[in-house]
């Protein structure tokens, strides 16, 4: 890994690119993120950078965590997230900026989805329901249908697609393009769309 | 979202920066019009290596979108065959917008303007 960065999804945006394609684009403010502890193969068992990204006050860190800052000599911040394999040299109290990434940058992102709660399984599966809406049928058109066979196995399947929660996970999307980067005010631009509402917090990762 | 608004305005600032670098002195400000106004675009067209403007006449049918995503549709008949063409309003491809004939209309879509003869498109117009 050469680059990541913590950030924050603004919005979405059109950009037109110079041959005059109109592109769109997530914005996200990344950045910048202290490291506030630098974890190695010798003395963690694997190496990685400890990042945290927007001060927070001191009076929502708890002690544990508190320590980690007085001994990294950083302000406190949230958002607390450990880069693996980070080959940079990297010392604690550095800090990671969008001066890693270069426009036309292929990333990774990383993100929480957007809560789409109890959600039958059309929504959720892409089942494409059972029945007609004619023939008698009156309340047969988004249902799952059969879920098994009876006496054998007289159960049903573990892992079997129902109904349920759906959205709020842990979402990875590769490849996106860097479209443009706006370092003084710390803003990405990132071709296409990316994980999570606005305001959630994403990791950025160059492929 | 205000910062998001302020990025929007960079950017719209950016394209309007490409629109200014590549005309020098033939920059021109896109005029207001809104939807039955007769207007002319001259459009950039890139052929190989060479870039040539391409003039459009029409009605204004339509405008839509907010921010730096709108667009508006322009409708006009070529050679009897009823044409259609949709603008992105700051894409740095326009080199300018002339307004010809102001329409005075009462909707702000005019797509039953379509399949209307010219005559009448013109007495509802004026």
């Amino acid at each position: 890994m050469k680059g990541a960065i913590l950030g924050k999804k603004l919005g979405m945006i059109s950009y037109f690119a110079e041959d005059g394609a109109q592109v769109p684009c997530s914005v996200i403010e990344a950045g910048p993120c202290p490291v506030v502890q630098v974890k190695t193969v010798e003395t963690d068992g694997y190496s990685a950078v400890k990042v945290g990204y927007r001060e927070v006050k001191e009076q929502r860190v708890n002690k544990p965590e508190m320590g980690l800052f007085i001994k990294a000599g950083v302000k406190p911040v949230g958002n607390i997230t450990e880069f693996r394999e980070y080959n940079g040299d990297l010392q604690v109290g550095d800090v990671l900026t969008l001066g890693q990434f270069a426009k036309g940058d292929k990333l990774r992102i990383t993100g929480t989805s957007k809560g789409k709660g109890f959600q039958g399984v059309v929504r959720r599966h892409h089942f494409s329901g059972v029945g007609m809406a004619t023939h008698g049928q009156s309340d047969r058109q988004r249902h799952p249908g059969s879920i098994g066979s009876s006496s054998y196995p007289s159960r049903v399947f573990k892992g079997m697609k129902m109904a349920g929660r759906m959205g709020g996970t842990k979402i990875t999307v590769r490849n996106l393009t860097v479209v443009d980067i706006i370092e003084d005010q710390n803003i990405i631009l990132i071709k296409g769309s990316v994980p999570g509402a606005v305001n959630s917090v994403l990791k950025i990762i160059k492929l | 979202m205000n910062k998001l608004r302020m990025i929007e305005n960079m950017t719209k600032e950016r394209a309007l920066e490409v629109r200014r670098n590549k005309d020098g002195a033939n920059f021109v400000e896109i005029p207001e019009f809104g939807p039955g106004d007769t207007i002319n675009v001259a459009y950039r067209v890139v052929e190989g290596e060479k870039e040539r403007i391409q003039n459009y006449k029409g009605i204004v049918i339509a405008r839509r979108g907010a921010g730096l995503h709108q667009s508006f549709l322009v409708r006009k008949v070529s050679n009897g065959i009823g044409v259609e063409r949709v603008f992105p309003l700051f894409s740095p491809m326009i080199q300018g917008i002339v307004v010809i004939r102001s329409g005075k209309v009462r909707r702000a879509k005019l797509y039953y303007l379509r399949g209307m003869s010219e005559r009448k498109i013109r007495a509802k117009l004026s």
